[in-house]
């Protein structure tokens, strides 16, 4: 091992030397600038471009600079949040529903930004949860998740959740098959029993609001990651597919046996026109779509209860199995819609389908058998071209807009630059360490920004100070503007960083809100001006209307509560100036604090358990006065007849 | 003297812009406001230069014990302004078109120009009054209390005119659109006076 690692060290040392090398060749004397220039951004400066990375098994979504590096917020979209008190205030719990209960956590994956005619427009972020299937819709001047939707006959929501060019559909497609609709079954009758679902969401152009329109009942394959086709293949969608063996057990050993696996193309037109007609089948199911509204800055959860399903088979030329080596993992399409990229894993080459030739090979009906009905095209017929690498276990490429292609190895870790059309190898450069996805801003769409890709690896071992056993993940920034690629910055990522999308900065930073206006707050606990501050009693339900302003609550001595109360504080922060959120914490409270941004209302529950005077306070240091932003709560016996009342400065 | 009495004319109509726009104004930038806090002063009230500012301004102010911002009802000044600078307009266009029907002489367009003058200097000593009162009588129970190095209460006088360090605001405070555009018909008219006068003399 120590012998293994020296050699790394020497390689790593030796491409360090080459790239030096070539960089001097490239120089243009005083013009050429370091790499810490390049990725320097001064102190009051901003950055180019946002990056939106997964957090994984953090749940989350986080955003960064590019190319700095430098994260500016963690948005909580699948998982509690103590910090702002997401999945924890009354408000935001219903986000979290799902048809198992709540489920305070995900895996999220892949972010992918709203598009309009095929380019990054800026409006939503949606990012898939994997493990319990839900896809989510932040929007992107709030930087605040709206919207959930959990996906029912899906299990492991993998090639999720990623948009058509005018983000007429979020699609969502299951790796792991199960019985549909689910039912007590042996597990070893899997083959041919089991099914994936490919379900297409569609959004509401205006809201983004989200509506599963309808799900393709697939073979029992393992539906991996997909990619919309885009310009001329726009009505295509294409899923790789692994697991075609129908495996139940060692997947590992048993669904890498066939030398191919497929991509599936859907051609989703067809089928929307076909469901559009009155076809597909509806069938019982229970699911959870909950959604944020703005205005009562309040989530509630509708329970649905039907789902329209297609059989692929009911719409003849809907649905074709492209043979894709080596069970591929990323499915990429490039900036034309013309080339469909398989990346497949277990292999050293990547495959590039051509959407010119597989509409031939459709039309002429050259097909070469069929898996359960659908079309399987031949291989030779639909193939554009082989990028013959030399790297290991190719995952996902990008593309910079230019004709160039990027391509991660996972094994081989690395980044290997190809041109699109002669498939020749311009570049590769090494990334630390195993490379999983890799980012350009745009570079899933009609027109990438190819300046920057960001490489997000899987083991970070000795890049930064070791922290114990456990570390946060590495990423890589290259300048992809010369021929070559140069490594200009690493960085630490929280959670598992999977799949990313960047989007230049002017698009995003002006129209991001600066406050939630008060005047048009619509909770129904709000209270508009301090005056209307109160408390009521409900049974043992206490509502405490309260409203903050640097630096007292209103009211801040509240007598007359009860052990056995379920007190609800429902906080109006009536600052209306950007930047100063009020927090809220209770000694004892068996919750998170509330973080509570200017014109929002958010709501805490206490149980109180113990008689005393209790103190709450302000968590966020809102103003030189901060330490004084505190009140008292009297709890009283809950026999006791103290009687209700509220004050402030008395 | 028919140009001179066309300038004596459109002169005081530039004064119509205090209708809309407005004649001072006060911004406030501090290393946590990057975008200033800004105080626009119009003929009949105050307005913040965004949205939120008065809010804002008067929230901070607290601290200091300041008095928050007057509303139009607050200040007779906002009532009656509004109606001198409508009735001197009125009465400049007047003499204006008199002049040019040869009615009246240049000498009533110096009288119109001294009359605005001295009534534009009274309003600034007016508004001083006013910022001097706003700067200086401070809630004794004013949760900072600032004392000068040599032990006077501090004030938190704006200036009428230029910058002044207070605390950690920079407060600058200048005349605005309608202020400038007030100037530049005053001295359209200081000019059809001018133009007026040298006609005489050819004559």
């Amino acid at each position: 091992m120590k012998i293994y690692n020296h050699l790394l060290m020497t390689m790593g040392a030796a491409l360090m030397l080459v790239s030096c090398g070539q960089q001097n060749q490239n120089s243009t004397g005083a013009l050429s600038s370091s790499a810490a220039e390049k990725v320097y951004v001064a102190p009051g400066e901003q950055d180019e471009f946002y990056a939106f990375l997964s957090g994984g098994y953090s749940g989350n979504l986080t955003v960064y600079g590019l190319p700095s590096g430098r994260m500016f917020k963690e948005i909580p979209v699948f998982s509690q949040f103590p910090t702002s008190g997401y999945g924890y205030s009354e408000e935001t719990k219903p986000m979290l529903n799902t048809s198992h209960g709540f489920v305070p956590w995900d895996d999220a994956h892949h972010p992918d930004i709203s598009q309009t005619n095929g380019e990054l427009d800026g409006r939503w972020i949606f990012i898939n949860g994997n493990n319990t299937p839900r896809i989510a819709r932040i929007n992107l001047s709030t930087f605040e998740t709206e919207e959930i939707i959990e996906v029912p006959n899906s299990a492991g929501n993998h090639s999720s959740s990623f948009i058509t060019e005018n983000t007429e559909y979020v699609v969502a497609g299951t790796r792991f098959s199960v019985p549909i609709p689910q039912r007590d079954m042996p597990i070893n009758e899997y083959k041919s029993n089991f099914k994936g679902s490919l379900s297409f969401i569609s959004v509401d152009p205006e809201h983004g609001h989200m509506d599963l329109k309808f799900q393709l009942l697939m073979p029992g394959f393992n539906y991996d990651l997909s990619h919309p086709g885009r310009g001329k293949s726009h009505g295509w969608f294409f899923f790789t597919t692994y697991n075609t063996e129908e495996a139940h057990t060692l997947q590992e050993v048993n669904a890498s046996q066939n030398d191919k696996d497929f991509i599936a193309a859907v051609n989703w037109k067809k089928i929307e026109e076909y469901v559009n007609n009155g076809g597909g089948t509806k069938m019982p199911a229970n699911y959870a779509h909950n959604l944020y509204d703005e205005g009562t800055h309040t989530a509630t959860t509708t329970m649905n209860k039907e789902v329209l399903t297609v059989d692929p088979l009911k719409v003849p030329g809907a649905v074709y199995f492209l043979p894709t080596p080596k069970s591929p993992h990323g499915c990429d399409v490039d900036p034309t819609g013309q080339y469909i990229i398989g990346n497949g894993k277990l292999s050293a080459d990547l495959t590039v389908h051509s959407f010119d030739k597989m509409i031939a090979a459709i039309e002429g009906e050259k097909f070469d058998g069929e898996a359960y009905g659908i079309p399987i095209l031949k291989f030779e017929d639909v193939l554009a071209g082989q990028v013959k690498s030399g790297g290991l276990g190719p995952l996902h490429t990008e593309f910079d807009g230019n004709g160039n292609a990027y391509t991660t190895f996972f094994i081989s870790s690395e980044v290997v630059k190809w041109k699109l059309g002669t498939w020749e190898v311009i570049d590769r450069k090494p990334t630390y360490y195993s490379v999983g996805h890799l980012m350009i801003p745009g570079g899933n769409s009609r027109k990438p920004f190819g300046k920057y890709v960001v490489a997000m690896n899987k083991i970070t071992k000795d890049r930064y100070l070791p922290t114990g056993p456990e570390m946060e993940h590495s990423a890589q920034i290259y300048d992809i503007s010369g021929d070559k690629m140069e490594l200009i910055y690493d960085f630490p990522t929280h959670g598992e960083p999977h799949y990313a999308a960047g989007i230049p900065a002017e698009i995003l930073a002006p129209k991001s809100q600066k406050i939630y206006r008060l005047d048009e707050n619509e909770h129904p606990y709000a209270v508009k001006t301090p005056t209307d501050a109160k408390v009521v009693r409900d049974g043992n339900e206490v509502h405490i209307y309260m409203s903050t302003i640097r630096s007292h609550f209103t009211p801040d001595n509240i007598e007359g509560v009860k052990v056995g109360d379920k007190v609800y504080f429902h906080i109006t922060n009536h600052e209306q100036d950007f930047d100063v959120p009020h927090g809220f914490a209770m000694i004892g409270q068996n919750t998170s604090e509330l973080l509570v941004m200017p014109g929002q209302t958010k709501t805490s529950l206490w149980e109180p358990k113990q008689v005393g005077v209790w103190p709450f306070y302000c968590t966020d240091f809102c103003s030189a006065l901060h330490q004084e932003m505190q009140g008292y709560v009297r709890v009283s016996p809950a026999n006791s007849d103290v009687e209700l009342k509220w004050s402030l400065g008395e | 003297m028919k140009k001179a009495s066309l300038l004596m004319i459109i002169g005081p109509l530039f004064l119509l812009g205090l209708y809309v726009f407005p004649l001072w104004n006060i911004m406030l930038g501090a290393p946590q406001y990057p975008d200033p806090l800004g105080l626009n002063i119009h003929i009949s009230g105050l307005q913040g230069t965004n949205e939120f500012d008065i809010q804002n301004i008067d929230g901070l102010n607290h601290y200091i014990g300041m008095q928050t911002l007057p509303k139009p009802e607050d200040m007779w000044e906002f009532g009656t302004f509004p109606i001198i600078i409508g009735i001197m307009v009125a009465i400049g266009v007047l003499i204006g078109f008199l002049g040019y029907l040869g009615k009246v002489s240049y000498k009533w367009f110096i009288g119109w120009f001294a009359l605005m003058s001295t009534m534009g200097v009274l309003g600034m000593y007016d508004f001083n009054q006013w910022l001097v009162d706003y700067g200086t009588n401070l809630d004794p129970n004013a949760i900072m209390k600032l004392t000068n190095p040599d032990g006077t209460p501090m004030t938190y006088k704006p200036p009428l005119l230029g910058h002044v360090k207070m605390l950690n605001f920079d407060v600058t405070s200048m005349p605005a659109s309608g202020g400038w555009l007030m100037f530049l018909g005053m001295t359209l008219t200081l000019t059809a006076s001018f133009l007026g006068w040298k006609n005489t003399k050819k004559q």
